[in-house]
């Protein structure tokens, strides 16, 4: 944008159209078949299923506080865990990123006006409540104790709880994610603007990219599997039960191969925004760009070869646990690429403090951690020991929370100011990141030496050995709690009160930061050129070629 | 997504002289690309959705080749051939209407939906008598299965017939589903086809329901021989 314009800029005192206040009711936002519209409905949505969870996860880990199993029967407890996992799985990391800040972000960044099927992704929305609505329903009538990963012949023969109701909910919640990622890679294929080429793309879209092609190819497979356990369940057709000849190590075959890359449906689109991140405040390029964005895509290739390393013990043959094994420590590579190349872009860059900095530091360094320690379980001996402790369950939570929900605090902290238009409290949004990352590590690194040292996941009740490292897990559940509240505090101050924000508040560089703050209804007064690279600090790389010939 | 900045000055403006062009598209050529490659990515998500199932049937009918060969053998393999034909012929009529909508001939495009529609109900329609044999004979996967099938001789364990019984009516199921949900939206073709809404420039709603029929269609070509012809002497 030429300088005249931006000197006329000042969103505050003039009155300007833009997205929030285009119309205004209950209906203009139920009926919006606007993409920013629609990021924040998930976000209040994912907000509310999040809550939900992380109760679930609160009285866990009061439970957790003492050896004894005093808190809750042994059933609630087997309960409470897999409506922990069901809920924060398929409700809040699978569309947490995408939904909200891609939903938001996408059109913005490759210089379109909408996603290419605006009323589809409207219907995703309405089919992600539907969908968390039913599972809802079963939670008040007694929930599902099966885990969250409903192995058979338990979950097809015995267990006595909402299976069904349950799988139901689920089966529909993940149609709205493959429209999500639908309507994500046909916009991203032919919505781009002009002179916006595939390698002027931000990392975030290419991130995204790689995502939803894992949400197009495994969503479907989950899909079909809750259908023909439904069907196991209900007619006894034998497909998974031994009793009747069937397999229920296929069941857990079919489980996983959505399941596994499902893990990085979750955790890509977080390490695009951290990529944006790193670049934004530490004022470059990032480091080795086509390396980083052929690794989203590497992810997403091999994230679908290693699923069996969840069934090392499950009884796959031994040659086919080698193959797997190998697998898994070939995933590693792409993602070690992107920790490395974020790495060097900090190196000789001007490195600022700001809060979403703070938030992209402690992803990198905490998913190093959940990382390196999947590289730990895919090796076959330790996998034998620690399968089913709470090594397992440190693990993955370093992967998903310390991972995607910092990478999704990190982007909700980096673009607040471009979705509202206002910036929070500096010293406030700080504090949270701080008490966030310590509160995390003081959750679930105790769960990693509980893991080794033997303490078994899913048990209300353990040996009084094990308390000292479970009273300060308690503790640091605590702590997070405070760190995850505080911003709702914060943001909901800023919306009102903040200072207005501009449209470039961190000086950074991307179409996104090119339009005001909010966007107007269609992301751009005027449509954009793309003539430079992404991430080409010191350069000007758009042009707005109408209004500069208006000017001229 | 060649287009120069000079292209972009003269976008086109949309509503009354550019009708059925979305605001967020720049023109016909956009959303028509836009369409068929939503089209085409929701057809892969479908593939892995009936994939499962199929990995489903290659793992039982290596693990009970006999089971599945004598359960197979109760299917009526005439009327299996007989909607084969119906549903080829079917596509046909559908690829014929997408063809008279591109040119702009409403009338013979509406001609051709009613006949896919009449094809893809009559298969249907023989399903159900399938369905109906099946029900009689005590197929149905439940607490009233019966299976006392013969394979070279030997009686082949309920277990296994069950199994395949229980993959033939989820994928033939889910077939008929796809194919209900197909007339539907032939319906809703037929309507706006003689509301005259869809012209040459902007014919995608065809074209991605025609899509949409050849699938579902070439799903039956893979599930007949699977179900029907295998094993069989």
């Amino acid at each position: 944008m030429s300088s005249e314009a931006a000197v006329a800029e000042a969103p505050h005192n003039t009155h300007r159209v833009h997205y929030l206040n285009a119309n205004y009711g209950v209906r203009s936002w139920l009926l919006t078949k606007d993409h920013k519209r629609i990021g924040i409905l998930y976000a209040i949505s994912m907000t509310f299923f999040f809550a939900i969870g992380g109760i679930m996860a609160a009285l866990i880990r009061l439970e957790l506080a003492t050896p004894a199993g005093d808190l809750v029967q042994p059933d609630t407890y087997n309960r409470l865990f897999t409506m922990h996992g069901i809920m924060m799985v398929f409700f809040f990391l699978i569309p947490s990123v995408p939904a909200t800040l891609g939903n938001f972000l996408i059109p913005l960044m490759i210089g379109a006006k909408d996603l290419a099927f605006p009323k589809l992704n409207l219907a995703s929305w309405y089919i992600f409540n539907i969908g968390g609505a039913i599972t809802l329903y079963a939670l008040l009538h007694g929930g599902v104790d099966t885990g969250w990963t409903f192995y058979a012949p338990y979950s097809t023969s015995f267990s006595n709880t909402w299976v069904v109701v349950t799988g139901v909910g689920i089966f529909i919640t993940g149609f709205a994610s493959i429209l999500t990622g639908l309507n994500f890679i046909v916009t991203i294929h032919r919505m781009r603007a002009p002179g916006m080429t595939w390698f002027r793309m931000p990392l975030f879209v290419w991130s995204h990219y790689a995502t939803s092609l894992i949400m197009i190819l495994g969503t479907p497979v989950v899909a079909i599997t809750i259908l023909m356990l439904a069907g196991e369940r209900l007619f006894h057709i034998g497909i998974f039960d031994p009793a009747y000849g069937g397999d229920p190590v296929l069941f857990q075959h079919l489980f996983w191969f959505y399941s596994h890359p499902a893990v990085y449906i979750m955790i890509l689109p977080s390490m695009g925004v951290v990529s944006e991140l790193v670049a934004a405040f530490a004022r470059k390029r990032v480091f080795g760009y086509g390396f980083v964005a052929f690794s989203s895509l590497a992810i997403a290739v091999l994230g679908f070869l290693v699923w069996a390393h969840h069934m090392f013990i499950a009884g796959v043959s031994v040659y086919a646990a080698l193959v797997f094994s190998i697998l898994t420590m070939l995933v590693a590579v792409p993602s070690a690429i992107k920790v490395f190349n974020w790495t060097a872009t900090l190196y000789k860059g001007s490195v600022s403090w700001e809060t979403p900095m703070l938030y992209a530091l402690g992803f990198i360094g905490l998913f190093t951690i959940g990382g390196l320690t999947g590289v730990m379980l895919g090796t076959l001996g330790i996998d034998l020991h620690v399968t089913d402790t709470y090594f397992v369950v440190a693990h993955f939570h370093y992967v998903m929370v310390g991972g995607v929900i910092m990478g999704y605090l990190g982007g909700l902290h980096y673009w607040w100011p471009k979705i509202t238009g206002r910036m929070y409290p500096v010293f406030w949004s700080k504090l949270a990141a701080l008490i966030v990352f310590i509160g995390f590590n003081l959750t679930f690194f105790p769960q990693f030496l509980l893991g080794y040292l033997g303490m078994p996941r899913r048990y209300h009740a353990y040996p009084p050995e094990f308390q000292v490292l479970n009273v300060m897990s308690s503790a640091g559940a605590t702590v997070l709690a405070v760190g995850y509240i505080l911003p709702l505090f914060y943001f909901a101050w800023s919306m009102r009160y903040g200072k207005p924000a501009g449209e470039n508040p961190w000086g950074a560089v991307g179409l996104e930061w090119e339009t005001s703050s909010p966007p107007p209804p269609e992301n751009f007064e005027v449509m954009p050129v793309v003539v430079g690279e992404a991430y080409d600090y010191g350069k000007k790389a758009y042009s707005f070629p109408k209004q500069e010939a208006k000017l001229g | 997504m060649a287009s120069t900045p000079e292209t972009v000055a003269a976008a086109p403006a949309h509503g009354a002289e550019h009708p059925g062009l979305a605001h967020h598209f720049e023109s016909y050529e956009q959303q028509r690309e836009s369409a068929s490659l939503g089209m085409w990515i929701f057809i892969a998500q479908e593939i892995m959705f009936f994939g499962g199932l199929f990995i489903a049937y290659a793992v039982y009918r290596h693990m009970y080749p006999d089971g599945f060969a004598a359960a197979s053998a109760e299917l009526d393999v005439k009327l299996g051939t007989f909607n084969t034909v119906v549903l080829i012929g079917s596509s046909l009529t559908m690829a014929l209407a997408v063809r008279a909508a591109q040119l702009g001939r409403s009338k013979a495009s509406a001609w051709f939906l009613i006949a896919t529609m009449a094809l893809g109900t009559t298969f249907l329609g023989v399903k159900g008598i399938e369905y109906h044999h099946k029900y009689v004979e005590h197929h149905i996967p439940g607490p009233s299965f019966q299976f006392t099938g013969e394979h070279h001789g030997q009686p082949v364990p309920a277990n296994q017939a069950r199994i395949f019984f229980g993959l033939y009516f989820g994928m033939t199921g889910l077939h008929a589903l796809h194919m209900v949900i197909g007339l539907g939206l032939l319906l809703w073709l037929l309507y706006h086809t003689r509301k005259g809404r869809f012209t040459p420039d902007n014919y995608n709603y065809v074209e991605g329901v025609g899509l949409y029929w050849h699938f579902v269609d070439i799903v039956w070509i893979f599930l007949f021989p699977l179900l029907y012809l295998i094993g069989r002497h």
